[in-house]
């Protein structure tokens, strides 16, 4: 008898994402600044119960559908940390800027659900179900801003592309259904296996690569990364960072899940269309980062750089290189909320987001400063800093499983993003501003920036109680593959 | 005391740079005083492994370990042997030089002083590391804070013809450093990997066997790494322009003692783990040391700017350091650890005068700068003292250091010891003719009213002129301490 129980967290989420919509159409307008706290505090509510109830089981939900283990657990948890942390950088900007509260956080909560379903899948079509109910709601979050152009145009492109990339997915799987008669990974691993089909069976190959592919365009990887600076640009700011952070780490979860437990006795057919995936997509970005004279446009290209070094991990394939990954989604995923929301709060106070918009900002406010370096120093990979510590671990993992030259190259694009990242440190510690008024920020902006700045200097210093949670996950994952 | 030694010579810098962070921004008194006292302490804390390290037992001494990633097999552990003894107390002194001579620093001295003391954290820590993650993570840390240290608060060459702006040098010198750590990591990685042990522990990978081919293909890439902090021809072209732009007291310690991490990185790690690769690519070195000396030199003969003069005559003197490497015997080699020492403390000193002459006059053309001896005696003769040690005046550190760096090349490669003779005189050559131009002579109008240096100043360069005369006078103490770090080493490679 399957455990029904085990699915509170999600009928919980539904249920709280259908109240915040509920909630809004009775409540005044002057009482909607209580919606995101609404939200939060249901979300953190979640939180405590489903680590409480969940922690250390192990079960499989609808013959296979949904897996409940260490991983998905592990994931909850970081996709609800994920939603809070965003919806506390959200309320400022949604209060100036945005209309419609509570479609906005309803629609969060909504795709926060969708990311705990997709680390959780255990067979392809609810992967792709999960994976759309997230898509879905970003669409409508990306589009928010729906007043202003850039935002509406940036929905567009997100749509077109999106369901593209959900076509060739979808065609992926369609392809592995009809040749092995499965969706389930435990079942495509043991067809793999046992006999039945050759590994070189080009109706394989091909769906696999269809999958891959579906699958590049959520992380922006290249070449099928074409949307996301246009989309990190044009979306309002909390939701680029929700975007850079939480779509890219479902999807990596989601991969994460479908290559080790899936495809992995055929690594040698795909192995090789992953590895120069991630080369292409860390030098790409990369490169492209350093022309680039808005600061939303260049997160974009430097979180495009990152994918590139997950990508390693997929290629090596083994619990250290997933530990890896997920540490470094860790460290990403804190680096990257402290940048955006530095642009956040320097868009709320000047409206500017453009790179020549940092100048001075040292004079200007000094602890925005300090934290923007802090973060771009993490993403650049210097140490005491979690992108330091988290890159160091991935490196290592890969270059184990005899794939040195790929971590060099990962390690020379280091160097090239260092040059753009100090191009943002220069403007605002050694450029003198037109404009030289101190500015001011709103209290909670600058309690989680801080607080974000100090998480990422713990995880670079003493990252021992988060691996070893990280271990737990990426062990129990691999527990499927006999 | 002696176990927690270690950690607190990081520690300290460390909490002192969070505690001046949480200063109110213009009391730069106490921002100062506290940073001082921090220096101060961790100066004392580094006579006691200089003093306590006990030669006739050898080894790594004062070894603490602390967990920190079982996974990957990453421990914080520390230690000291004769080499990084006295790489630790050039450290304190040097560190403690430069935090009096930043007492005039006015603009965002909170800002400075975190980022100074972090960067002597830093340092500390490579010098104590005996991990190979936790040594390139301080290596890193080192490198982090220069930036913004050079490009805030340095200072830009405006010459009619040679324009180099502060942002440009930091800029190239941070590139250069991090194209050198990313080297450096790539050869750590390879280590890692090819031993197969799963640890980063220095003291477990100097047992494992790696291959011939393995090592010669690995230990260059250590070599250019770790050879660019330490200014290795062809690739020290970041260090002149780098150092002219920051400002006094970061000059002081990144070519005092930031250099000497790089050649540090080439020892500890390069010889140590790879000697039969080192064996084999060490006539390469000697070359590119020898070039380093002369063109160093003949560099320094044509520079207009005095603080260029004295960046390219570091690059010169590195070059002993990299010749008495190369000479994989005791004596050459023992005299390049003595010459790391005896560079930091005369390059610090150098550096701080300069300084001194540049902030009373704002000028550092050497055109314009006369006589300057009348008005400022005091720094004109510790000018003379650095002068005469760096073109190695018998009675000054610089003579006994290149002495045996010499000795030791002309019993292998005696060419390349005339060579570096050359080089020693093409030194006099400059520093002489700088001396007499620039200090003795007659004064011009200009500086007829120049102040000579403040208490502080001197006191600070006093404890440098200090150094020099000590260790010129009686070197036996340095001379034990790095024999006996050197000694092994040299078994590793010559006994293999």
């Amino acid at each position: 008898m399957m455990n029904f129980w085990l699915f509170i967290p999600e009928f919980a989420l539904t249920a709280l994402a259908f109240s915040v919509i509920g909630i809004d159409l009775f409540l005044p307008k002057e009482k909607k600044i209580y919606l995101p706290w609404f939200s939060l505090f249901g979300l953190l509510g979640i939180l405590a119960m489903s680590l409480a109830y969940l922690s250390g089981k192990e079960e499989i939900l609808y013959g296979g559908l949904f897996l409940i283990d260490d991983f998905s657990i592990f994931f909850m948890g970081f996709f609800l940390i994920l939603g809070v942390i965003v919806i506390l950088i959200s309320t400022e900007y949604v209060n100036k800027h945005l209309k419609h509260p509570g479609e906005y956080y309803g629609i969060l909560i909504f795709s926060i659900l969708a990311m705990i379903l997709m680390s959780a899948s255990g067979e392809l079509l609810t992967a792709y179900i999960s994976l759309e109910l997230l898509s879905f709601g970003l669409y409508v979050l990306v589009a928010h801003g729906r007043y202003g152009e850039k935002s509406t145009e940036a929905g567009i492109k997100y749509i077109l592309l999106g369901a593209l990339a959900s076509a060739l997915l979808l065609y992926g799987i369609s392809q592995i259904y009809g040749l092995l008669g499965t969706t389930k990974f435990s079942d495509i691993h043991l067809a793999f296996v046992t006999e039945s089909v050759s590994s070189l069976d080009m109706g394989i190959v091909i769906g696999i690569a269809m999958i891959i592919a579906g699958l590049a365009f959520k992380i922006a990887a290249v070449p099928f990364h074409m949307w996301a600076p246009d989309v990190y640009e044009g979306a309002p700011t909390p939701i680029t960072a929700y975007l850079a952070v939480g779509s890219k780490a479902a999807a990596f979860a989601l991969m994460m899940r479908i290559f080790s437990n899936g495809f992995i006795s055929i690594i040698d057919d795909w192995q090789m269309i992953i590895i120069v995936l991630a080369a292409l997509t860390m030098t790409l970005g990369n490169l492209v980062a350093i022309a680039q004279s808005n600061m939303k446009r260049l997160l974009a290209y430097s979180s495009i750089g990152h994918v590139g070094y997950l990508l390693m991990g997929i290629v090596a394939m083994t619990p250290l290189a997933f530990d890896g990954i997920i540490l470094h989604l860790i460290g990403y995923g804190l680096t990257n909320m402290a940048c955006f929301l530095c642009v956040i709060m320097l868009y709320n106070a000047t409206g500017r987001d453009d790179i020549e918009g940092y100048a001075g900002l040292a004079d200007r406010s000094p602890f925005l400063a300090m934290s923007l370096s802090v973060a771009l120093f993490s993403l650049a990979g210097f140490p005491f800093f979690a992108g330091f510590t988290t890159k160091f671990y991935l490196f290592t993992a890969v270059a184990n499983e005899g794939l040195l030259w790929l971590v060099s190259l990962a390690i020379l694009n280091s160097l090239i993003s260092l040059y753009y990242y100090l191009m943002v440190i220069k403007q605002m510690y050694m450029v003198n501003p037109d404009d030289k008024t101190t500015l001011i920020f709103s209290r909670v902006n600058r309690y989680v920036l801080g607080g974000l700045v100090i998480a990422i200097c713990l995880v670079g210093v003493y990252p021992g109680p988060l691996v070893e949670l990280v271990q737990s996950a990426s062990q129990s994952i691999f527990s499927y593959v006999p | 005391m002696d176990s927690y030694l270690l950690i607190s010579l990081i520690g300290i810098p460390f909490v002192g740079a969070i505690l001046v962070a949480f200063l109110p921004r213009d009391r730069h008194l106490e921002i100062k005083g506290l940073s001082t006292a921090v220096v101060l302490l961790t100066l004392v804390l580094s006579i006691y492994p200089f003093l306590k390290y006990d030669t006739d037992l050898g080894g790594y001494q004062f070894i603490r370990e602390f967990a920190w990633l079982d996974s990957l097999g990453i421990t914080l552990s520390m230690g000291v042997d004769g080499i990084s003894a006295p790489m630790i107390f050039l450290t304190g002194i040097v560190s403690f030089a430069a935090v009096l001579i930043s007492w005039n620093i006015e603009q965002r001295a909170k800002d400075f002083f975190v980022l100074f003391l972090l960067l002597v954290a830093g340092v500390y820590g490579v010098f104590v590391s005996l991990d190979l993650f936790f040594f390139f993570f301080f290596y890193e840390l080192a490198v982090l804070p220069m930036y913004l240290l050079i490009g805030v608060w340095g200072s830009s060459s405006d010459f009619i013809t040679f324009i180099r702006n502060k942002e440009y040098g930091a800029l190239k010198l941070m590139l250069y450093l991090v194209a050198g750590s990313v080297l450096v990591w790539v050869a750590l990685l390879a280590v890692y990997v090819e031993a197969d042990m799963g640890t980063f522990s220095l003291l477990s990978l100097e047992s494992a066997e790696f291959s011939e081919s393995f090592q010669r293909i690995y230990f260059p890439i250590f070599m250019v790494g770790f050879g660019i902090l330490a200014g290795l021809w062809p690739f020290h072209t970041w260090s002149p322009d780098g150092h002219v732009a920051a400002p006094t007291s970061v000059s002081m310690l990144h070519a005092g003692v930031l250099m000497k991490l790089g050649a540090y990185g080439i020892i500890r790690i390069g010889i140590d783990l790879l000697p039969q690769g080192a064996e084999y690519w060490m006539p390469l070195l000697l070359i590119l040391g020898t070039i380093n000396v002369l063109y160093g030199a003949i560099s320094a003969l044509a520079q207009k700017d005095l603080k260029y003069v004295i960046g390219y005559s570091s690059v010169s003197h590195m070059g002993y350091v990299f010749m008495g490497f190369a000479t994989l015997n005791t004596t050459g080699m023992g005299g390049a650890v003595l010459q790391m020492f005896s560079h930091g403390i005369m390059t610090a000193l150098f550096f701080a005068l300069v300084g001194v002459i540049y902030d009373r006059t704002h000028v550092r053309d050497i055109g314009v700068l006369e006589g300057l001896a009348k008005r400022m005696g005091f720094t004109a003769s510790f000018f003379a003292i650095a002068g005469l040690a760096s073109l190695g005046l018998p009675g000054l550190s610089g003579f006994i250091a290149e002495v045996l760096v010499f000795m030791g090349t002309f019993q292998d490669y005696p060419i390349f010891g005339v060579l570096g003779i050359i080089g020693a005189a093409i030194t006099a050559v400059y520093m002489l003719r700088l001396l007499g131009k620039v200090f003795f002579g007659p004064i011009s109008e200009n500086w007829k009213a120049l102040p000579d240096a403040k208490p502080v100043e001197k006191f600070s360069m006093g404890i440098l002129v200090v150094f020099l005369l000590l260790v010129g006078l009686y070197p036996k103490p340095w001379m034990d301490l790095i024999n006996s770090g050197v000694t092994p080493l040299l078994e590793r490679v010559v006994g293999l």
